[in-house]
């Protein structure tokens, strides 16, 4: 049967350029294997450092940290702006509402432990999110950008300014997640077990038994077991993603998003769906902002939710590739790793940044992974110029 | 719970405050409003012609407030002065000239790197916005390297004046001193207060004309309206997107010029809080309409210093952003609609 299909395939578009063959992956074991060792690989980075890809002025750990939460943030925004195309410059509202939420429910009022405060910081945030979609998200797509941004901002100017928050001086000694197995903070033998690292000579791994991680303590000597347990959420994040995508409400937010007034007249309750979007979008903001506060520092303030943050959100989500959640993993994992990656690059980063912002979007105007249909699309089009000559341009 | 924490500063005293310094908030506001309102020209024009949000204007303003000062700086050197606004006519008018030509080559330079290549290929509107994104990051990040840029060139010590301290806030060595001219209420308007709120509406006025009357106009109001039909009927396209830049470019300078009469510092961060208000008020007095930005700047500037008096300063920016949503929801299209196509010559 298969054998006979892929040649069929072949012959219906004879246009697409066959780029390398892949066929031995497609086999079911071969991809399980595959997803298996991405997986294993993605768990054991901050371990192996390899050389190139580690960061030599800042601790890697620290940094894959930062890159997973940000690729947390890109998921959740992606549902937004990629599924249902709704353009939220504002999103780090979400990420402060949680955040906020697990500082004041852990540390600054109550001393709740932290997988309590969490369900209540993603709840909380995620009512948020249909308080501020419910009036605006009846605006039009581009009012829904400044309306948004200014929500952004008025989070972060009440945070500024309420005391009970914290005022300016944030809040600190936000409890870490519980740690597992003895755990004298400090010393060597705690933990369950120690997972040595790898030491790099030039080419050659070694196995560096003297820089250990303690399986598995939350403590601010090391980053990894929080990016273990941020990359964890990620991957039931993007399991939950998958599902929904691939339902009756992943179908709808699609519909919506390419003809808001078709989908209606197919009996799409467009706003509810748009509503609903904006609602786990901020859940799932929340949700990175909570794991944010019980991170490694323990600690936040409101610089911590400049409107420059909404603004690499969604750069990560569109140069990713908006709609195709990997695009979006990899593009926010691009947006919080490059920076530390060329920190010898001191005062040169940020323009740097600029520049490759509008490098990227020029070599790749589709994002760096766009999602399969925007590729489907994109082909099509090229049929149908090639068929009209040179008269479609639009 | 205690809810008092929210409300403190609302209390009888600052309310009798707004009414006894209403004249002054008020002209103020309308000052404030009216550099708001030329800025958001050009977030208006664009957006009318290209349905963007051009996130790099606010540079283009940020680059036409250095503009301003190095002028000052070149003719007057760097001892700090404060002089009366007719005094310093000339060389305002100098510096005018000079913050126009550099905001509009800004302008243009966006047009030209972010834009034109990705409408080219017909990229999405994100993508695009992206771009614009990127640019403004790069520019702003240019004035605050312009120290080690000029140093590649071994001009670093003839132009220290110009370039040291580059991420510092950079003043005009001339502060301008208002004059007052008559009250209102218990305010003394001052020359300057008149100057800038006159200038926006002469320049508006000018605008709005342009693009009923002029030819070109006629194409900007062609491709607003129906991208395809204009250029069906020959209108070239990507000459009119270019003049849209380079009149924004313009307005951004003239603004510009009035906030260093006004404010007299900048920095190479000080036009992003400005251009959000900017977009702000453009959206508030309807996106694409060039009456509605400058409506929405006054109102916005306005309803900005009435804030700040009841609610205290810390929330002004507050005030205008609830505002903003509350116009929203009653008129869905900002105060006087969207309208760059649909004027009537």
């Amino acid at each position: 049967m298969s054998t006979s299909e892929t040649p069929d395939r072949m012959v219906k578009v004879p246009s697409q350029p066959a780029r390398f063959d892949l066929g031995f992956l497609r086999s079911r074991s071969a991809r399980t294997s595959m997803i298996v060792i991405g997986i294993v690989l993605a768990y054991a980075l901050p371990l192996l450092r390899p050389p190139i890809i580690t960061t030599p002025d800042s601790d890697f750990g620290g940094v894959m940290t930062e890159a997973a939460s940000y690729a947390l943030v890109a998921v959740g925004l992606n549902i937004v702006i990629g599924y249902a195309g709704l353009l939220d410059l504002g999103y780090v509202g979400f990420y402060a509402t949680g955040a906020y939420t697990t500082g004041v429910l852990t540390s600054e009022h109550f001393h709740w432990p932290f997988f309590l405060a969490l369900p209540l910081a993603i709840g909380v945030t995620m009512v948020t999110g249909v308080i501020l979609g419910a009036p605006t998200l009846r605006v039009r797509g581009d009012y829904l950008a400044i309306v948004t941004l200014g929500f952004g901002e008025i989070i972060r100017i009440s945070i500024l300014n309420l005391n009970w928050l914290g005022a300016s001086a944030g809040i600190k000694d936000i409890p870490s997640p519980p740690s597992i197995g003895p755990n004298p903070v400090g010393a060597t033998g705690d933990g369950l077990f120690q997972i040595p690292h790898i030491a790099w000579n030039g080419l050659v791994p070694l196995i560096d038994t003297q820089h250990t991680t303690p399986f598995l303590v939350f403590d601010v000597l090391d980053a990894i077991p929080y990016y273990w347990l941020l990359l964890t959420v990620l991957l039931i994040v993007i399991l939950a993603d998958y599902k929904i995508k691939d339902s009756r409400v992943g179908r709808a937010w699609e519909a919506t998003r390419e003809d808001e007034d078709a989908a209606e007249l197919m009996g799409v309750p467009t706003f509810k769906y748009k509503l609903l979007a904006f609602a786990l979008g901020a859940a799932i903001g929340g949700l990175a902002g909570s794991f944010l506060a019980s991170g490694q520092g323990g600690y936040i303030n409101p610089n911590s939710f400049l409107l420059l943050y909404s603004m690499l959100f969604v750069a990560a989500v569109i140069i990713g590739g908006a709609g195709n959640r990997w695009g979006a993993v990899f593009g926010g994992f691009l947006v919080a790793y490059l920076p530390e990656r060329f920190r010898t690059l001191s005062d040169w980063r940020l323009l740097i940044f600029g520049l490759c912002l509008i490098l990227i979007v020029n070599v790749r105007p589709q994002g760096l992974l766009p999602p399969r249909r925007t590729r489907r699309a994109l082909a099509a089009r090229a049929e149908i110029q090639e068929l009209e000559g040179e008269a479609v341009d639009v | 719970m205690d809810f008092s924490f929210l409300f403190q500063s609302i209390s009888p005293l600052t309310i009798s405050d707004l009414f006894h310094q209403f004249a002054p908030l008020t002209i103020t506001g309308l000052a404030l409003g009216a550099i708001y309102g030329l800025i958001a020209l050009g977030y208006t024009m664009v957006y009318g012609v290209l349905q963007l949000i051009n996130f790099a204007h606010s540079e283009v303003f940020m680059f036409g407030t250095f503009a301003v000062a190095w002028v000052v700086v070149f003719f007057h050197g760097t001892s700090s002065t404060s002089q009366g606004l007719f005094s310093t006519l000339g060389l305002l008018a100098i510096c005018l000239v000079a913050a126009m030509l550099t905001s509009a080559a800004i302008a243009l330079l966006v047009e030209r790197v972010a834009y034109r290549p990705l409408i080219r290929k017909g990229a999405p509107k994100l993508i695009i916005l992206i771009a614009a994104i990127g640019a403004s990051f790069s520019l702003s990040e240019i004035m605050g390297l312009r120290d080690q840029i000029v140093g590649w060139f071994g001009l670093k010590d003839n132009l220290s004046n110009y370039v040291s301290q580059a991420r510092n806030v950079y003043s005009s060595p001339i502060t301008i001193d208002p004059h007052g001219l008559f009250s209102i209420g218990n305010y003394r308007v001052t020359d300057v207060d008149l100057l800038t709120i006159g200038a926006a509406i002469v320049m508006m006025a000018f605008l709005d004309q342009f693009v009923r009357r002029t030819r070109l106009g006629r194409g900007i109001r062609s491709v607003a309206q129906d991208p395809e039909s204009a250029a069906l009927m020959g209108v070239n396209a990507t000459r009119v997107v270019q003049v849209t830049f380079l009149i924004g470019g313009l307005m951004a300078g003239a603004a510009a010029t009035l906030y260093m009469i006004r404010i007299g510092t900048t920095r190479q961060n000080a036009g992003f809080i400005f251009g959000v208000k900017a977009f702000t008020a453009a959206v508030m007095g309807g996106i694409g309409n060039l009456r509605g930005a400058l409506l929405g700047g006054l109102v916005l500037g306005v309803a900005e210093n009435w804030g700040a008096a009841l609610f205290g300063t810390n929330w002004k920016d507050v005030v205008a952003f609830v505002l903003l949503v509350l116009i929203l929801l009653v008129r869905p299209t900002g105060i006087l609609g969207e309208s760059l196509g649909k004027a009537r010559a």
